[in-house]
């Protein structure tokens, strides 16, 4: 049996891989102005938990594929009309909801998975999830080439275009990574403040980052000292998971509103 | 250098560019001019690559707008659809141009390359300054710097005068007209400005989704040719700013009217 130490360690270790991961996509998402679509996402992962758990399946593994198809979705259908993004993901992120509803409403006992993907829950960190963890942030680092890339047409895609990204399988690998992000993280953080989770830290690095590198860099700083401190609180506190991350992340956002209105910024301006 | 023969366009029901035929000589400063609505953004996307043609053919220094290299053209956008909240200094911004990606770091030698760019435009003491507290000029200055500093063939420009203020479209225009005649490169410019086409372009092709005139800027853009684009001839009523004509020196340019 495993020692409380150990217990503690894993789950740190855990938190501070997931956060690794979210704040690195979340500086594309926060600078794309697409904060909602982690939101989207999130409500879709609890479509795919519901789905899991009326089949008697592991819920993650429901869940994934679930939300990685409403992700393709939402890209798809942005591209073949002319909604604007933050209708095409509500739409999305109300039809997850409904079916996640209607889903729950046919499995016969209470099921205490569904709480734990809403809300989130340390209990849930075993070793698998810390190999998933683990597996999630060698692929974000597997990804680092694409920095440069993803980097350009989030300042300006007509000049990524011209220049000869392929912006459009650029933009459906980064919906796809930022949903598998999402999933993983969903049963330790919780839906209802996994946007949160992926939209503060990156918010909190813009507010004192001249450039797009250290943007990224100080969201992976925040992301991974936040959940791993939240996590810590949590364990140590008895409080749930999710809302102690946030909390740390919130505190964190304040002090780099504090330096901004301090005038403070890296690298610095002239 | 450019060749564009029956081009068509359409989107849905409506036609864009309906058999537009025109060729254009390296070295000239083309104004692609015409009301909203009439195509020039279209044309510029289909030479940028950008957007599929129904029928017709473009050739671009000796190639299709999707095979040519992007090295060889300098594009500089509107500035006002830029996103100015993008954390970035000048200086990164024409080193994206130079490298055609983001710029994670930049060494000395790329740096000190970028800055040249920036001088050449007048403005290599904004290096480090951030997009968001440059003005729209000296923007539309760093986005020149980022164009030339690939050492452009073909520079293409979109309504470079939107968005900026009349002292400074002036200072672009002065540069422009340096960067054609100095360094011979050929510009394709869109934009609505005709008094601008007339003083500054030493050829116009005047566009009303249909082609209505193409050639030496003067007689292109003459009243008649206007009237038929417009609906109105060029008068001047809206620019109280002067232009300067390095394409007709020792004959000033008159608006009509």
């Amino acid at each position: 049996m495993d020692s409380m130490l150990a217990i503690f360690l894993r789950i740190v270790a855990c938190g501070m891989l997931i956060g690794f991961s979210a704040s690195y996509y979340g500086a594309f998402v926060v600078q794309r102005g697409m904060s909602f679509l982690g939101n989207g996402l999130a409500h879709a992962a609890f479509g795919g938990v519901a789905l899991g758990i009326l089949l008697g399946q592991e819920p993650l593994y429901v869940a994934l594929p679930f939300t990685v198809l409403a992700a393709l979705g939402i890209n798809w259908l942005r591209e073949h009309t002319k909604l604007a993004a933050d209708s095409v993901i509500g739409l999305f992120f109300a039809l997850s909801m409904a079916l996640g509803i209607i889903f729950l409403s046919r499995v016969p006992t209470y099921s205490q998975d569904a709480m734990t993907y809403l809300f989130g829950s340390l209990l849930s960190v075993g070793v698998t999830e810390l190999w998933i963890s683990a597996a999630l942030a060698v692929l974000t680092v597997a990804t680092f080439p694409l920095w440069p890339r993803w980097a350009y047409s989030t300042f300006d895609r007509e000049s990524a275009r011209i220049d000869g990204q392929r912006i459009r399988r650029e933009d459906y690998l980064l919906s796809v990574l930022i949903a598998v992000n999402v999933v993983v993280a969903a049963k330790l953080v919780g839906i209802v403040l996994l946007s949160a989770f992926l939209v503060i830290p990156a918010a909190a690095a813009r507010l004192v980052s001249a450039s797009f590198a250290m943007m990224t860099t100080l969201s992976v700083g925040i992301g991974v000292f936040s959940v791993a401190a939240g996590f810590a609180i949590s364990y140590q506190a008895d409080l749930p998971s999710g809302a102690c991350v946030v909390l740390t992340q919130i505190l964190l956002f304040a002090l780099m509103f504090a330096l901004n209105k301090g005038g403070i910024k890296w690298p610095r301006e002239i | 250098m450019l060749k564009v023969e029956s081009l068509t366009v359409r989107f849905g029901k409506l036609t864009a560019l309906d058999n537009v035929s025109f060729a254009l000589q390296g070295g000239e400063f083309l104004a692609v001019v015409g009301p909203n609505g009439s195509g020039k953004s279209t044309l510029l996307k289909c030479l940028l690559g950008l957007q599929r043609i129904d029928s017709g053919s473009i050739s671009l220094l000796g190639h299709s707008p999707e095979d040519l290299p992007s090295s060889r053209i300098g594009y500089v956008p509107q500035v006002k659809t830029l996103d100015r909240s993008f954390p970035a200094s000048s200086c990164e911004l024409v080193v994206s141009g130079l490298r055609r990606r983001w710029p994670w770091r930049i060494p000395p030698a790329e740096h000190e390359r970028a800055e040249a760019a920036l001088r050449q435009v007048g403005i290599g003491h904004l290096s480090h300054r951030a997009l968001s507290a440059l003005s729209g000029g000296e923007l539309q200055r760093v986005y020149l710097a980022r164009a030339l500093a690939r050492e452009p063939e073909v520079l293409v420009l979109d309504e470079p005068a939107t968005g900026i203020d009349a002292t400074a479209e002036q200072d672009m225009y002065d540069i422009l007209d340096r960067v054609n005649r100095e360094m011979g490169v050929t510009i394709i410019m869109v934009t609505h400005d005709w008094l601008a086409a007339r003083h500054h372009c030493s050829h116009a092709l005047l566009l009303k989704n249909v082609l209505i005139a193409s050639g030496p800027s003067l007689p292109a853009l003459n009243d008649a040719n206007m009237a038929l684009a417009f609906g109105h001839a060029g008068h001047d009523h809206a620019h109280g700013h002067s232009h300067s004509h390095p394409h007709e020196s020792g004959q000033p340019e008159q608006p009509d009217g």
